[in-house]
This record gives structure tokens, sequence and C-alpha cells, in this order.
């Protein structure tokens, strides 16, 4: 088996890239122009975590003796089957409801990872997980406080949320669903064990969802899985199609 | 000519000093706190820079401007290097980068920066930091308006004193 952190590293990385994506579709039509600033910010967040993640999966290769990819090539060179992000965060936006749900679903669970990662014995890991943390931190904040908000809001915007909730809820399993890329990384490089961040991911999503008035799903519903090994929803190709058109079109071109 | 004589460190530094933030240009790239360290590599003058947010776009153009600041002082090498670890903090903002954004109508980031205890997330609207106090008329009587601003290290504040909405320079 190759190098289990490449894989890895395009997981954390395909994350960030693809919701940055998702909530870049947003700007310029977000519902006040509050929110609209939030959620470019947060894509702002993202594309520099991405960054970071993808460089480093790059340089991993290279040590390996295989020719190294730069970010822009692994962002914009690799078809769909290619890439490692959780199905949740290519999710379409939907309404802003299941925009704001998708994204407190997945900070919650980015939040306690990133948290673990800190502990890495891989100091490269360790250092972008310390810096995306603080990032992070304040993408939790604010989603959560939107989904109490919506939540315990009126009475539309309260049925909007449950569905937004209903619908993403089986796309969440696949955190804390470990393969043997995510075995090999714990056992190797100290990274958390997937199933380890369930129960705290639980407690926290659980205690904003009583506070919002939201029902919570069952967590022993049947859960989606494939995206963290490149088995993907006929959505990603439609993001990539747009989001790499420029370098499909023109190859090697720059700014 | 090539100059075989290295400037002082003071001088560096002193030169990076007048180098201003791209998106805020009152406070010096110095005062901000990003730039940790100035070291020669032979004849290279290295400077190693944090930088703020991930995705702050004013990276790229804070390294050039460094770049071009020590050419335009004679120093005709100069790298730059990025650090990531220990992330960046406004702990490192220093007190004249807090007063300089206070008289430019931005309230300083005056708390220690700290880790948001997950416990307190999803209980409700976060209640405005005791000590932002509002850029124009000083008064703490502040209200969260949008948690994100103009740029990825501000939020929107209104002034509920003098009626007036303005930035906060984030504690992160």
């Amino acid at each position: 088996m190759q190098d289990p952190r490449f894989d890895y590293l395009l997981r954390l990385g395909d994350n960030a890239l693809v919701l940055s994506q998702r909530l870049s579709e947003w700007v310029g039509k977000g519902p006040a122009i509050e929110e609209d600033m939030a959620l470019s910010n947060t894509a702002l967040d993202l594309i520099g975590q991405a960054r970071l993640w993808l460089t480093l999966a790059g340089e991993i290769e290279g040590e390996t003796g295989v020719a190294k990819r730069d970010e822009d090539a692994l962002a914009y060179l690799r078809d769909a089957h290619q890439f490692r992000n959780l199905l949740l965060v290519e999710r379409p936006n939907g309404s802003y409801a299941e925009t704001l749900m998708r994204q407190f679903l997945f900070d919650a669970g980015h939040h306690l990872l990133l948290e673990g990662l800190v502990a890495s014995t891989d100091a490269r890991i360790a250092e972008i997980a310390a810096k995306a943390l603080k990032e992070v931190s304040y993408h939790l904040r604010r989603s959560a406080d939107l989904v109490v908000r919506l939540g315990d809001g009126t009475a539309e915007s309260h049925k909007r949320m449950q569905a937004a909730l209903d619908e993403l809820w089986m796309y969440t399993g696949e955190m804390f669903t470990a393969d043997a890329v995510d075995d090999a990384m714990a056992a190797q490089y100290g990274t958390p064990v997937a199933a380890s961040l369930r129960a705290p991911w639980l407690a926290l999503v659980g205690r904003t969802l009583a506070t919002a008035t939201l029902r919570m799903p069952d967590p022993e519903a049947w859960m989606q899985k494939g995206g963290k090994q490149g088995r993907h929803s006929e959505h990603l190709g439609y993001l990539l199609a747009e989001m790499q058109f420029l370098q499909r079109a023109y190859p090697g071109q720059r700014w | 000519m090539v100059s075989i004589t290295r400037p002082a460190t003071a001088d560096l530094w002193s030169w990076l000093a007048a180098v201003e933030d791209p998106e805020i240009p009152v406070i010096s790239i110095v005062d901000l706190g990003i730039v940790r360290d100035l070291r020669w590599d032979d004849a290279t003058c290295v400077v190693t820079v944090t930088p703020t947010y991930s995705g702050c776009p004013a990276t790229h153009v804070i390294s050039q401007s460094i770049v071009d600041a020590l050419h335009g002082h004679g120093v005709e090498d100069v790298r730059i290097e990025t650090r990531i670890a220990p992330p960046w903090t406004t702990d490192w903002m220093s007190d004249a980068g807090k007063q300089a954004l206070r008289d430019y109508g931005i309230a300083p980031p005056l708390q220690r920066a700290q880790t948001i205890a997950v416990a307190d997330i999803g209980r409700g609207a976060p209640a405005a930091a005791p000590d932002i106090a509002c850029p124009r008329c000083a008064s703490t009587a502040v209200e969260l308006v949008s948690q994100f601003g103009s740029t990825p290290c501000k939020a929107l504040y209104r002034c509920k004193a003098c009626r007036e909405p303005f930035d906060h320079f984030k504690c992160h």
C-alpha cells in the first residue's frame, strides 16, 4: 500500500476544497449581505486550508518517488473518482436551510477531527491542523448559532431546518467510518480513530439541535458511504466541471 | 554594483515597519505581528512571515511588498519563508498597531485569543465581548451585526450609543 498520508491528506484537502466551491456558488446571491459575506469568508478560509493540505499531499507523493503534483494539479486535474471528499460536502446547496445545516454538521465533525490532528505525530499535519482549527472553531460557532436561531425561529424556518436535517443525516455517518487508510494513519501517525469522534459529535450536535428545538434523527439509521474512497454522487461531476473548466479548456493557463 | 555590506538588523526592521498591510493600510506588517524573523543566509536576507488566515488574499501582496521594500533600500537578495506554526494570533499585534486601528475606526482585538470551548457552542447567540468599545465614541454598548466583515479578520458591530456601525478586528 502506498503512503497512507497521501490519501488521507487528499480527504482533508478535498473536503475543504469542495465545500469551499459549494459556498462560493452563493457569492453575490446570499439572502442578506451579512450572510453573503459570511459564506464567502468561510469559503476563503476553506480554500486556504485546502491549499495547505493539497500542497502537503503533493510533497508526500513526491517523497514516495512518484512525480509530485502541486496544489493546482491536484485540484484542477483530477477526475471525480480521484476525489476523496465526504459525500456530505458535495451535496447541492439547496435552500439556505440546507446550506446552513450541511455547514453545521460538517463544522462539528471538522472541528473534532482537527482537534485530534493537532496531536498527530506528523509535525506538518499537526501544524496545519492547529492553524485550521482556529478558523474552524469560528465557523462552528457561527453555524451552530444560526441553526439555533432558525430552528427555534418561525414555523417556516423551523420546518425547513428540520427537513434539511432529515435530508442530510444519512451523509454524516461517513465521518466516523474508518477504512484501511484511517486505520493506518491512526496507527502510524496518531491521527484520531474515526469511530472515536462519533460520541462527541453526537453530543455536540444533539445539544445544539435540542436548543434549536429540532428533532435529531436516529443515530443508528442507515448511512451513505463511499466519498472517502472516490465513489461519489452525480453532483460532484457538475461541481468539478465548473471548477476545473479553465484548466481543462486552456491547459497550463496562468493568471 | 553588488552591495556586500549587510544593513543592521534594526534598520531592516524599521524598513519593514513601513510596509503597510494592503487591506488595512494604517497598520504595518510588523505591528500586525506577521513578521516573525529576519536573518541572513550568506548574502540573502531571509524574512519569515506567518500568514494571518489560511485563505487571506493579502498574503501574496504582503510578500511582494516586503521584497519591494527591501529592494528599495538596496537589499538585493531577499527570500520570504512562510512559517505556519505556531499559528498567527492577534496576541502578537503591538499596542501601537491596536491604537492605529482604533484611530482608523476599527475596534482592535483586546482580549487574549482563546479557543472557543466546544461546550459553549450551540447555546444561542454569543454575547458581545465586554471589552469591545466603539472606536468613535468609546461606548461599550455595542452589538454584533455580522460575524464576518469586509475581510476574514473582522466582524461587524453597531454602537448603540452613537448608532454607528464599525468593524472589529476579531481576537484570533
